[in-house]
């Protein structure tokens, strides 16, 4: 089973990279671009017997060690 | 006689200056020990040094968190004993839960390498023991993620109980309220982003990071 993990940025830090590249975005002609932030995308192969598992595997995983809860807020999706 | 010990992790590139400025130039018992070590039994305080544990892969110190040293370097921190983590270290500490904040990418989006003056906060510490309130010391930075950050309530925390304990005089890297260097609530853990295992000869430009080994020498023996 497959698990997609992205970690982002909370919305009250600062997020100098995503703005770099939305600056470069207005600067190439994609104006319509209002704001741009950077996050981090994982995928997980696990083994487990029901998707419910995989979910709190995934969940437990991605709290404890994929994200750090100063900086960083999680989603995580189950693909069979 | 106290006994120092400096974690080695896969990827650590300061620990060799940090046992010279203890061992070398203080001349105080220091080892290196290799992350898979699981205890630290007869040490009196431990290092964590600068470089990029684990390549820095996921975020700095993220990974080096999970190492078998950080067990009996937790142990050390409830004991009292001196925990300090320089750089790559203070991350680590950080990830660990053992030292608030976390660090952003400089606001400059670069690497800086480059001596800053840093002013000292607290005298009482393991990093500031034979150092005064105000005193101000050239030391170098070399990190691309030392932009302190923690929410304001932690922040807040941080300046009620006089646990800043360096702040950059020019804010280089855009960090919260230009810290530098905390300690835990108890005193006895301490982060520092700049690099005092640097500067510990007046060779090196300055031996302003001798001060800050003499300190932890002093706060070592004071209450080993």
């Amino acid at each position: 089973m497959k698990a997609n993990v992205i970690v982002r940025l909370k919305e009250a830090v600062h997020d100098p990279q995503g703005e770099t590249i939305g600056n470069v975005l207005k600067q190439v002609g994609y104006g319509s671009v209002a704001a741009v932030r950077q996050g981090k995308f994982f995928e997980l192969t696990l083994e487990a017997s029901s998707k419910e598992e995989a979910l709190r595997l995934a969940r437990e995983i991605a709290s404890r060690v994929l994200s750090n809860p100063v900086l960083e807020v999680f989603e995580v999706e189950v693909k069979e | 006689m106290p006994r120092f010990a400096v974690s080695v992790f896969p990827g650590s590139n300061c620990e060799e200056d940090v046992k010279y400025a203890l061992e070398d130039v203080l001349g105080e018992p220091t080892d290196l020990v290799w992350h898979k070590e699981t205890s630290l039994e007869g040490y009196d305080a431990v290092i964590l040094p600068g470089g990029f544990a684990h390549g820095d892969y996921l975020r700095p110190g993220a990974l080096a968190r999970f190492s078998p040293i950080m067990d009996p370097i937790r142990e050390m921190a409830e004991q009292g004993k001196p925990v300090i983590g320089i750089c790559n270290g203070f991350q680590m500490l950080q990830e660990a839960g053992l030292l608030e904040g976390a660090m952003l990418r400089n606001r400059t989006l670069t690497y800086i390498c480059r001596y800053v003056e840093l002013r000292v906060e607290h005298g009482d510490s393991p990093l500031t023991a034979t150092l005064e309130e105000g005193e101000v010391l050239r030391i170098p930075i070399g990190h691309a993620d030392g932009n302190y950050f923690a929410d304001e309530e932690t922040l807040a925390a941080l300046e009620t109980k006089g646990r800043v304990l360096f702040r950059y005089v020019e804010n280089v890297n855009g960090a919260e309220r230009s810290i530098a260097g905390i300690r835990s609530e108890r005193g006895n853990v301490v982060g520092l982003m700049p690099h005092p295992d640097r500067c510990y000869e007046p060779e090196l430009g300055t031996d302003d990071g001798r001060k800050v080994f003499e300190s932890l020498v002093a706060w070592t023996k004071e209450h080993a």
